[in-house]
């Protein structure tokens, strides 16, 4: 398995010789480093955040003012939809998924991931999930019936434009699948010594239960897309009301999976945020098991409100009580953690650091986003909201001002730890303000213009509806945005026009991952540690004494001293005992069965004949994987 | 923590279970959710379709009946499989995994067959609710020994290149637990699918 397995040099020649690259462009295509498929995740994931905030911008200049003429209709019908698509399924999935793959094996002190192939295939199958729904834009038309894709708009209306929605999903969600198994397999069976599940930081947990809402949420939403795609191009009958068929039976389909989405998008936020607040108010996270326990609630109720979203289909007064009931007892473990944030920070020795303000504006913003959500659970209010702009306030504070936030507060927490370099605190806290200042113009405005009746999804509206002035506003707060995601980005840039200058420790952290040099050893932990406690590198740190009063170990007392920084462990892969550590061999299969999935999605859209190279090449990837020397 | 190591893979977990077997167990849970969802359109469509063939007009029960139990045959050759790789008898491990992948192979060509017959008598994916429903559950299903399929006869093969050998009983076991998984789903189908009377 992962940690024990020998990179084969000089074993079987030929052409299954494992690839043994470090450094260069053939390094990154077969890599198998679980730290460098994070970075992969993370940059390709930034990328698409830019992407999908461009197409964002378009949208708002398009509104800026009634009756604009920026973007055609169909143009707009592609840009909002493919934002949705973009932000939801290629920014926030796989940021969070590039801070899981980074700090999974870190946090629970182990090597690697539990199949460090598998891994790199969910990237680049990741990848070419997202590029075949964009080469949409280039091949006749990108998806524009909604990132919802209801049908029947999305079965029967012209154009492959929803063929490149349900197969590019199909592909990112073969990704999320693999992934969920090799993650989740990870957290439960690669702990290292003492590392009980009670021991483990609060983001795994959050991991935990985001990789199995993944593995029983995708599988639904898999169907639903096969069902739509046989309805668009072998003619089934799945949507179609003609033949019989029910369109709702699509709605239930996608938010089954849609609500669990919900928290795969929001609880990777709620576990940095459970991070970032202990480390920067010097005081352990307060209610641990309550935070832990409202994270796996949240993940069995999540199962259990997907009709919240369908109130006005008319699916009778029981099922939407029972379901608005359900909704508002969601609310209840969601409380209990931000509760449990605030009393972290209650009497802390606060720093406000940028990761902290980032932290701190999750929580306000969440509350608002969460609070506008319960009252969807008012099914007659809902009647009222429900594809408005106040659904669209709504849910962007959920999942920009929660998700998004909580998302850049890891950014800023872990930079020093992935690239070895401190990010600028002045410029952080510029780029923090301007974030907050621009998503509450931006979004805030949104619940006015839904309460006016402004409703989703319009191209443009008449002057005389009075909605001109919030939107201008609206607009404003988008640019202010992107100047924000700007700064950030020159101000990532500058940081490696700088020479390495992260310590092993520099916030004073409780976590394993500090306890290595930054950025980590290729191999992690030159000895796998002993686990004794909950917040194990600050019991390492420091000591209580009798009344409270926490004193430092001194250097050379209990545990690893984080000052010795890197250079500590020895490079070369051979730890102080003398042995050497085996670390999983290099593949390019992952990569060339990855790049089978494109080709038998294009196959399936314009010719068989591509399918079937697309399969030719996807099965001698899994073989090659299968049969290549020093398996994993 | 209880530490146990493992004759095929000389590494401790935190479980005690294999890496390997855990992933496989939570493929297969996340799998019950694809058939189940499969399984949930065609029950909701049930008796649905506006115009014929209808299920009492194209079924067979009789020969789907000795189909399916060919295929439920092949759990038990799946067992002698694993039964003799864990007794160290490569060669009769090869047999019984032949063994499993020709039936499988015998019950995916009645279903190859059975489609032809239904599309003679004029039911495609097209026709009504029932073929769509019908043909996409059951091609999902025969998708999946298909590949099961492939899995035994890649043992088989790898067992010749002294890749599969004695001590690698667990890669047997795993493609048996989906081998056996397939199976189990099958009985749900042909129950609700064939058994179950839909009136019209």
């Amino acid at each position: 398995m992962a940690t024990v397995s020998v990179p084969a040099e000089g074993g079987r020649g030929g052409l299954l010789r494992r690839p043994t690259a470090t450094t260069g462009f053939w390094s990154w295509i077969t890599t198998v480093d679980h730290k460098r498929i994070g970075i992969l995740y993370g940059i390709t994931a930034f990328a698409f955040f830019l992407i999908g905030g461009i197409e964002a911008l378009f949208i708002r200049l398009q509104l800026a003012q009634p009756n604009g003429t920026v973007l055609s209709a169909s143009t707009y019908n592609e840009f909002f939809t493919m934002h949705g698509v973009t932000m939801i399924f290629l920014v926030v999935m796989p940021l969070s998924a590039a801070f899981f793959n980074y700090f999974i094996p870190l946090q629970i002190g182990a090597r690697d991931v539990a199949f460090p192939r598998l891994n790199a295939f969910t990237y680049w199958a990741f990848l070419a999930g997202g590029l075949f729904i964009y080469s949409g834009f280039f091949l006749g038309g990108a998806p524009n019936g909604g990132w919802f894709g209801y049908a029947p708009l999305s079965t029967v209306e012209p154009g492959n434009n929803m063929l490149f929605y349900a197969l590019g999903l199909l592909m990112t969600g073969i990704a999320s699948t693999a992934s969920a198994m090799n993650l989740a397999v990870t957290i439960v069976n690669m702990r290292a010594p003492g590392m009980t599940m009670f021991r483990m930081p609060v983001f795994m947990w959050m991991a935990l239960v985001v990789q199995l809402l993944l593995a029983f949420a995708l599988p639904i939403i898999t169907v639903g897309l096969f069902e739509m795609l046989f309805d668009r191009r072998f003619g089934t009958h799945f949507f179609d009301p003609a033949a019989g068929g029910d369109p709702v039976l699509w709605q239930h389909m996608f938010w089954l999976f849609g609500h669990p989405e919900v928290y795969i998008l929001v609880l990777p936020a709620m576990g940095i945020v459970s991070e970032v607040l202990p480390v920067f108010a010097r005081k352990p996270l307060f209610g641990y098991q309550f935070v832990v326990f409202s994270g796996i609630a949240i993940g069995f109720i999540g199962f259990g409100v997907w009709a919240h979203h369908m109130f006005a289909v008319g699916l009778g007064p029981v099922a939407n009580t029972a379901f608005g009931i359900s909704t508002m007892i969601i609310a209840v473990p969601t409380g209990v953690k931000i509760f449990n944030w605030l009393g972290t920070l209650w009497k802390g020795d606060i720093r406000f650091t940028t990761p902290m303000l980032f932290s701190i504006a999750f929580i306000a913003q969440f509350v608002v986003g969460g609070l506008s959500g319960v009252t969807h659970a008012v099914v007659p209010a809902d009647y009222q909201q429900t594809d408005t702009y106040y659904i669209v306030a709504h849910f962007h504070y959920v999942l920009f001002g929660g998700a998004i936030f909580g998302l850049f507060s890891g950014i800023y927490y872990w930079w020093p730890k992935v690239f070895g370099r401190m990010l600028n605190e002045r410029i952080g806290k510029l780029q923090f303000w301007l974030m907050v200042i621009g998503f509450n113009l931006t979004f805030g405005p949104m619940h006015i213009l839904g309460l006016q009746g402004m409703p989703r999804r319009i191209q443009t509206y008449p002057a005389t509806l009075g909605l001109g002035v919030w939107n201008l506003v609206a607009t404003i707060g988008a640019f202010i945005i992107a100047t924000s995601v700007l700064i950030f980005l020159l101000s990532a840039i500058a940081s490696f026009r700088r020479p390495k200058d992260a310590t092993a420790d520099p916030w004073d952290a409780r976590t394993l991952e500090w306890s290595v040099s930054s950025p980590p050893p290729v191999y992690n932990f030159e000895e796998i540690p002993v686990v004794h406690s909950l917040d194990e590198l600050w019991h390492r740190k420091y000591a209580e004494r009798e009344g409270g009063v926490v004193v430092p170990v001194p250097a050379g007392g209990a545990g690893t001293d984080p000052s010795r920084g890197p250079g500590s462990a020895g490079q070369d892969g051979h730890g102080a005992g003398g042995h050497a550590i085996h670390l999983p061999g290099q593949s390019y299969f992952p990569f060339v069965a990855a790049l089978g999935l494109p080709l038998i999605g294009y196959g399936v859209i314009f010719h068989l004949w591509i399918a079937v190279v697309g399969a030719v090449v996807l099965l001698v990837g899994v073989y090659g994987w299968a049969i290549e020397p020093a398996s994993e | 923590m209880a530490v146990h190591t493992f004759e095929s893979e000389h590494e401790a977990t935190s479980t005690g279970l294999p890496n390997t077997k855990l992933a496989m167990w939570l493929f297969l849970a996340s799998d019950c959710l694809l058939f189940g969802a499969l399984i949930s359109a065609y029950v909701l469509y049930r008796g649905s379709s506006l115009v014929g063939p209808y299920p009492s007009d194209v079924f067979d029960i009789p020969y789907t009946s000795v189909s399916s139990f060919v295929l439920l045959a092949s759990s038990l050759t799946m067992v002698l499989a694993l039964a003799s790789i864990q007794r160290g008898e490569i060669g009769r491990m090869r047999v019984w995994l032949l063994a499993t992948a020709l039936l499988g192979m015998t019950f995916v060509g009645g279903q190859v067959y059975e489609f032809t017959t239904f599309n003679r008598e004029g039911l495609t994916l097209s026709t009504n609710l029932f073929g769509t429903t019908f043909y996409v559950l059951t091609g999902f299903h025969g998708t999946h020994v298909g590949v099961g399929i492939l899995m035994l006869l890649t043992l088989v093969s790898l067992s010749f290149t002294g890749r599969i050998t004695p001590r690698d009983t667990m890669a047997v076991e795993l493609v048996g637990l989906y081998w056996h998984f397939v199976d189990i789903v099958w009985i749900v189908i042909f129950t609700v699918v064939y058994l179950i009377p839909t009136g019209k």
